[in-house]
């Protein structure tokens, strides 16, 4: 176990680094307008010696060494366009709030209806109600999301007179961005919930349980739904934390100040230094999710066994 | 499963009330039948069983059998021919002329479908129906290119990880760690370095899509390289490209074509999403992201609604229907299916 896990860990930290390492290089490869405030009236010895100030005519690994042993201290350089001279963390920490409220609301509504989903679907398997949700998970599965936002933010706020724009204050505004959030996540729960349970419900053990003469009930939720949840549990942690952090497109389209809207701004106005911190922090919650996730996954299921050789005969 | 399950015990009882049949026929046969001596016969010697199976006929009948899908790939396929043949048909306009009153020289801006313009026109006067086919083309162009590259390095990657054995421990910990990286993040960073067109998109979106279609092959050559089929053949020295394309490829039709069938509809969407967030293609090269993107800037406005309606309509037609091919032929294209 001990020894799976430092070398899970480990795994995760060289991706980590190779993932800094390609970010980096690769930003440097950006038109240096992303450095400047306003690049356009700037003559040539001016962007020379801007350049050499913020030290970006060294050689790349010295360059990268810099940022490694900033990113130490915490410190990921300046913002150029966005907010002129104030630190990236700084900028940052004003957004994260929103997000992870945000993002926490949106895991909440996704496990408390995408969990009953896949259960009934299982439960009920080829009536009426199992083709309703296969539909409705086909439908999110297949149209884009891109596409299906567009039309809860402009049927919402037509018909519900929901206002167009998040505010934090008004509870209402709140409603279609969390349901845009949510409805990719209930159906994906909803539809590997009902895969495994149908899975399970064809084991020798559910025949024995039945057998036993144990209501349908009991069996599909004390039996089948905790055999069922557990392959589940493996997604969890990055689902959440990929929520939390904010959904790119749905925090721009709703103007909601948080971390995934910030991204699209600074790329709209290519501030190099931003848009270079904002991916590192999604890669690196990238990286975390999935991490946590085999790691819940070998704490809750006592049937994986990762040494090979612990416990054999 | 359950239905499976039915289908067969249904037809072992069939066949086995068959037999009961035929043995009780056999016993009305006469004596003079039963106790004669049977010719040899070199011909019926010679006779070897054979099935008229055929695994693409069983393929296609399968997936006749499921009418929607069916149904969706006639509107697909009517779909497809249409944007190809769109360009050559007669009175289409060119989707980046800017139309202007012929009277008065001014743009004929979000004019409302009509005889003029069948899907009206856009916030500059640009006709509508002609961007939708083109932007149509441009996207399934992506789409199918994408999912080509994948399917092509995805299974030559795929085919060495699981055939060669002393390449699995580096090829695997090179998935590890490719893996871990999220795949909206490498997209983003590569359309915000390079400058966008059809061209760099497709590089960006082909740079992860390999990776698990690379892995879904891997495993199953793993699985099926040392059944007893593929030992024979190696043992009867058989060339390895022959029996990696003869005896393991076709067992994974049916994973590659979903796997292709599905990343389609991601690639059309992953160009909506990277069209919105101001790194798509150029205003001059329309696909349905641009035009989408076109629409969601009006939308708010009742009556110039039908910018955003007419192309996601087609894109979620597309979409759907490749959904639902792609799983539908998986199905029929599984042996275990076939019967």
């Amino acid at each position: 176990m001990v020894k799976y896990l430092t070398k899970r860990i480990s795994r995760s930290l060289i991706t980590l680094f190779i993932i800094i390492c390609v970010v980096f290089v690769l930003m440097r490869l950006m038109p240096i307008e992303g450095y400047f405030k306003n690049f356009d009236k700037m003559t040539d010895s001016q962007i020379q010696a801007g350049l050499k100030e913020q030290g970006l005519l060294d050689p790349m690994p010295v360059q990268l060494v810099r940022f490694f042993q900033g990113l130490f201290r915490g410190d990921l350089g300046v913002s150029h366009s966005y907010r002129e001279n104030v630190p990236v963390t700084e900028v940052l920490r004003d957004k994260l709030p929103v997000s992870i409220k945000l993002g926490s609301f949106s895991i909440l509504v996704s496990l408390f209806l995408g969990i009953p989903l896949g259960t009934m679907m299982a439960r009920f398997k080829g009536k009426f109600f199992d083709k309703a949700g296969t539909l409705f998970i086909v439908f999110i599965q297949a149209v884009p999301a891109a596409v299906y936002y567009l039309f809860i933010q402009m049927y919402g706020t037509t018909l519900l007179g929901i206002p167009l724009l998040f505010e934090a204050g008004t509870a209402k505004s709140w409603i279609l961005p969390v349901l845009s959030m949510s409805l990719g996540n209930i159906a994906y729960y909803g539809m590997w919930l009902r895969r495994y349970m149908v899975d399970e419900l064809n084991k020798d053990y559910v025949r024995l349980a039945r057998a036993k003469g144990a209501s349908g009930n009991t069996i599909m939720f004390r039996h089948v739904f905790r055999n069922a949840f557990v392959p589940l549990v493996q997604y969890l942690p990055s689902s959440f934390l990929n929520t939390v952090i904010g959904s790119i497109y749905v925090e721009s389209l709703y103007s909601i100040p948080g971390m995934g809207g910030l991204l699209v701004t600074v790329i709209k106005n290519s501030d190099n230094n931003m848009v270079q911190a904002i991916v590192l922090l999604y890669a690196t919650v990238g990286v975390i999710g999935l991490l946590l996730g085999d790691i819940m996954m070998t704490i809750l299921d006592p049937r994986i066994s990762l040494g090979a050789k612990e416990g054999g005969r | 499963m359950a239905s499976i399950k039915d289908k067969l015990s249904r037809n072992l009882e069939e066949s086995m009330t068959a037999q009961v049949e035929k043995e009780a026929r056999d016993l009305e046969l006469s004596d003079q039948e039963l106790f004669s001596f049977a010719e040899y016969d070199e011909k019926e010697g010679e006779k070897t069983g054979y099935s008229n199976y055929s695994y693409w006929g069983s393929t296609m009948r399968m997936f006749l059998k499921n009418k929607g899908a069916v149904l969706m790939l006639v509107l697909m396929m009517a779909i497809l021919i249409f944007t190809v043949i769109q360009p050559y048909l007669p009175g289409q306009m060119d989707p980046n002329l800017v139309n202007t009153d012929a009277q008065r020289f001014i743009p004929l801006r979000n004019v409302p479908p009509g005889a003029d313009f069948w899907f009206g026109t856009n916030s500059i006067g640009q006709d509508l129906w002609a961007r939708i086919w083109t932007g149509t083309r441009t996207s399934l162009f992506i789409g199918f290119s994408v999912a080509l590259v994948e399917a092509v390095i995805g299974i030559t990657v795929g085919v060495l990880w699981g055939y060669l054995r002393h390449l699995d421990f580096l090829f695997t910990e090179i998935y590890n760690v490719l893996d871990n990286i999220p795949h909206t993040i490498i997209l983003i960073l590569i359309a915000y370095i390079m400058t966008p067109s059809v061209k760099t998109l497709i590089f960006a979106m082909s740079l992860t899509g390999w990776i698990g279609m690379a892995r879904f092959i891997r495993n199953q050559i793993l699985i099926i390289r040392d059944r007893d089929y593929n030992l024979a053949s190696r043992c009867l020295g058989t060339p390895t490209y022959r029996l990696v394309v003869k005896n393991l490829l076709p067992y994974l039709v049916s994973v590659i074509m979903l796997r292709m069938a599905l990343s389609i509809p991601a690639a059309i969407g992953s160009e909506v999403f990277i069209t919105y967030i101001g790194l798509g293609l150029p205003a001059t090269t329309p696909g349905l992201g641009r035009l989408i993107e076109e629409g969601r800037v009006v939308m708010m406005n009742a009556s110039q609604r039908y910018q955003l309606i007419y192309p996601t309509l087609i894109l979620s037609i597309v979409t759907i229907s490749f959904y639902i091919i792609g799983n539908a032929f998986s199905d029929a294209a599984d042996p275990k299916n076939h019967r």
